[in-house]
C-alpha cells in the first residue's frame, strides 16, 4: 500500500494562493487507507478551505484508484463543468495520483499530500517510475511532473545546460529533457511563476520511512499483508 | 583578486580555462597556465570536465595561486554531496582561492566512468546558496563556522539555447541565490546575444561572453549536432570550410565575434579546448 501524509494546511493555503475556486479530488484506494484522501478527508478539506481559506469549492469527487490514469480521465470527464469552473485542482493522494490527474486535466494541480512510501507499488499507472516517495512532494512547483523522476539528475530548480533539441544529455535519442516538459506544461498553464520559485535543498532523510510510521499498527498490518501475499 | 573587483573597476574582464590532466604529469598544464596567466584576469580550472576523471580542480587552483595566477575554482554537483561541497569551499578559502564558479555538472554517462553513482544532492542554485551561507558564517544546516570564508561567486548560462526562456528563469534564480557574474556557453550569433543581453539587463550582473575557437568546419557541425546550447551559423561554417589557413581563420572569426559583442557585455571567457597556444594571438587580434 502507498502511505501518504497530508501536508500542513498552511502549505495547502500557500499553494492555492491567489486561487478562489478549487475542485477537490480524493482517492478511495491507499489514500483512504492512509486517512489522507478518502471521502471523509475530502469533506473535511472542503469545509476547511471554505471556512479558513475563503475558497469556493466547485465540486469534489473520489476515484477508486487515482493512480489509474485511464480511470481518472473517465471519471473527471463527468465533472468537466465543475473542473472547468475551478482555478485549480487539489489532489488528495500519492504522487502517482497527482501526476495522473495533472496528465488528464489542463488546470494547475496541487498535491495535498506527501508520499512517504509506495510500499513497492507503482500504482495502476505503470510503465515508468513516477514517484520517488520523497516525503516532501514538489509537484505543485513543477506542473504535476515529478522533477526527481523526469529529470535524469533529479534537479529541482530548473534545467541544467545539457539538453539539446529538448532531449536529455543522458540518452539524447530517446529521453526527453524533463525540465523541458515541466517548462512547457507550466507555460501552458500560465504558471511559470512556480518555476521561478527557489526550492531549498531536499531533505533526503525523508526518503526513509519515519520510525513514527513504522511503529504504527497500520504499518505492521500492512507489512504482514505483504508478507502473506508474497507466500 | 576577486573578479567582482575587476568588474567594479569598469575593466573588460578576460578569463580563460584549462583542464587538469588525467594523471599527475602537470608540466604541460602549468606551461599552458603560464602562457595564459599574464594575459587574463583569471583562469577557470574545470572540475572533471565532461565527467572524465582527472586531477582535481582544487589542487590545480592552489598550484596556480602559488604561481601568482588568479584561479576560478569550478565546482560541480555531480560528484559530491552537500557535506563534501561545503568542505571543499572551506578548503578553497584557506588556499586563498577567491573565485568560485558553481555548476550542475554533466551527467556521469558522458565521461569515462559511466558506471559511477551520480550525486546531485545539491544543484547549481543550492550550491550558490551554500556558498553564500558559508560567507555569512554558517553552514547549510545553520551551524556556526569558526571563521568565515569569502568568495566571488559565478555561474553559467547558455544564451543560444532553444528555447532560451528556461535558461533565463534559471539565471534569475542563480542571481537571487548569490551569483555575481556569469560566463556563457559559446556564442556565435551577435544578434542572438544582443537579444539575450536585453532580456537579462535588469538582473544587474556581469556577463562574460563565451568564446570557443572553431578549429574546423567539422567541429562546428559536430557542435551544432551534439553540444547543448551552441549554434554555429552556416555562414561561419562556410568561412571555415573555405579557409586555407584554419588557425588564422579561426582566430579571425573569434576576434571578430569578441569585437562585435564586447560592448554588449562586461567580459569574455575563452574556452580554448586544446588550443591554449592560440589564445594570446586571439587576444591580440581582439585588441584585448
Amino acid at each position: 500500500m502507498v502511505v501518504s501524509e497530508q501536508k500542513p494546511f498552511e502549505e495547502i493555503l500557500r499553494m492555492t494562493e491567489g486561487e478562489k475556486k478549487i475542485f477537490i479530488v480524493g482517492c478511495n484506494g491507499c489514500a483512504e487507507a492512509s486517512g489522507t484522501g478518502g471521502k471523509a478527508q475530502v469533506a473535511e478539506m472542503k469545509s476547511r478551505l471554505e471556512q479558513e481559506g475563503k475558497k469556493t469549492i466547485t465540486g469534489t469527487t473520489s476515484v477508486d484508484f487515482l493512480c489509474d490514469k485511464g480511470l481518472v480521465k473517465a471519471r473527471l470527464a463527468r465533472r468537466a463543468a465543475q473542473i472547468s469552473e475551478a482555478d485549480a485542482l487539489l489532489v488528495m493522494t500519492c504522487g502517482i495520483g497527482v501526476q495522473a490527474t495533472a496528465a488528464v486535466v489542463a488546470k494547475p494541480v496541487h498535491p495535498a499530500c506527501d508520499t512517504i512510501s509506495l510500499g513497492g507499488s507503482r500504482g495502476e499507472w505503470q510503465g515508468s517510475e513516477r514517484c520517488r516517495e520523497c516525503g516532501e512532494c514538489l509537484l505543485d512547483y513543477t506542473g504535476g511532473l515529478c522533477p526527481l523522476t523526469v529529470c535524469t539528475k533529479g534537479l529541482i530548480n530548473g534545467p541544467c545546460g545539457g539538453a539539446k533539441n529538448g532531449m536529455c544529455e543522458f540518452q539524447p535519442k530517446t529521453k526527453e529533457c524533463g525540465w523541458q516538459l515541466i517548462y512547457e506544461r507550466l507555460k501552458k498553464l500560465g504558471r511559470l511563476d512556480k518555476m521561478r520559485t527557489i526550492l531549498e535543498p531536499k531533505d533526503f532523510s525523508k526518503m526513509e520511512v519515519p520510525e513514527t510510521i513504522k511503529s504504527t499498527i497500520k504499518w505492521a498490518v500492512e507489512q504482514r499483508e505483504e508478507e502473506a501475499a508474497a507466500k | 583578486m576577486k573578479l567582482s573587483e575587476a568588474f567594479k573597476s569598469g575593466k573588460f574582464v578576460v578569463t580563460s580555462e584549462i583542464g587538469p590532466p588525467k594523471g599527475v604529469d602537470i608540466a604541460t598544464m602549468l606551461e599552458e597556465a603560464e602562457l595564459l596567466g599574464g594575459r587574463v584576469d583569471g583562469i577557470n580550472i574545470t572540475d572533471q570536465q565532461s565527467s572524465v576523471m582527472r586531477l582535481g580542480s582544487l589542487a590545480v587552483c592552489k598550484l596556480l595561486k602559488d604561481k601568482g595566477i588568479e584561479p576560478v575554482f569550478q565546482v560541480t554537483c555531480r560528484d559530491r554531496n552537500r557535506i563534501a561541497l561545503q568542505s571543499d569551499l572551506l578548503s578553497a578559502h584557506v588556499f586563498g582561492i577567491e573565485n568560485v564558479l558553481c555548476l550542475t555538472g554533466d551527467y556521469v554517462s558522458l565521461g569515462d566512468h559511466p558506471q559511477a553513482r551520480p550525486v546531485f544532492d545539491l544543484d547549481s542554485i543550492s550550491l550558490l546558496q551554500a556558498a553564500v551561507k558559508l560567507r555569512d558564517g554558517k553552514d547549510l544546516a545553520g551551524n556556526e563556522l569558526q571563521g568565515t570564508p569569502d568568495f566571488c561567486l559565478g555561474a553559467v548560462v547558455a544564451p543560444a539555447a532553444d528555447p532560451v526562456e528556461p535558461q533565463i528563469i534559471k539565471m534569475e534564480k542563480k542571481v537571487a541565490a548569490g551569483a555575481e557574474f556569469f560566463q556563457t556557453q559559446a556564442v556565435y550569433e551577435p544578434a542572438k546575444f544582443e537579444q539575450f543581453m536585453k532580456q537579462v539587463k535588469n538582473l544587474g550582473v556581469s556577463v562574460m561572453l563565451g568564446i570557443v575557437l572553431l578549429k574546423s568546419a567539422g567541429m562546428a557541425r559536430f557542435m551544432n549536432k551534439n553540444v547543448a546550447g551552441v549554434h554555429v551559423p552556416d555562414s561561419l561554417i562556410d568561412e571555415m570550410d573555405k579557409a586555407e589557413d584554419r588557425v588564422k581563420k579561426s582566430i579571425e572569426i573569434g576576434a571578430r565575434l569578441i569585437k562585435e559583442m564586447r560592448d554588449m557585455c562586461q567580459g569574455v571567457h575563452i574556452m580554448p579546448i586544446g588550443w591554449e597556444k592560440h589564445v594570446p594571438a586571439l587576444l591580440d587580434a581582439a585588441e584585448l
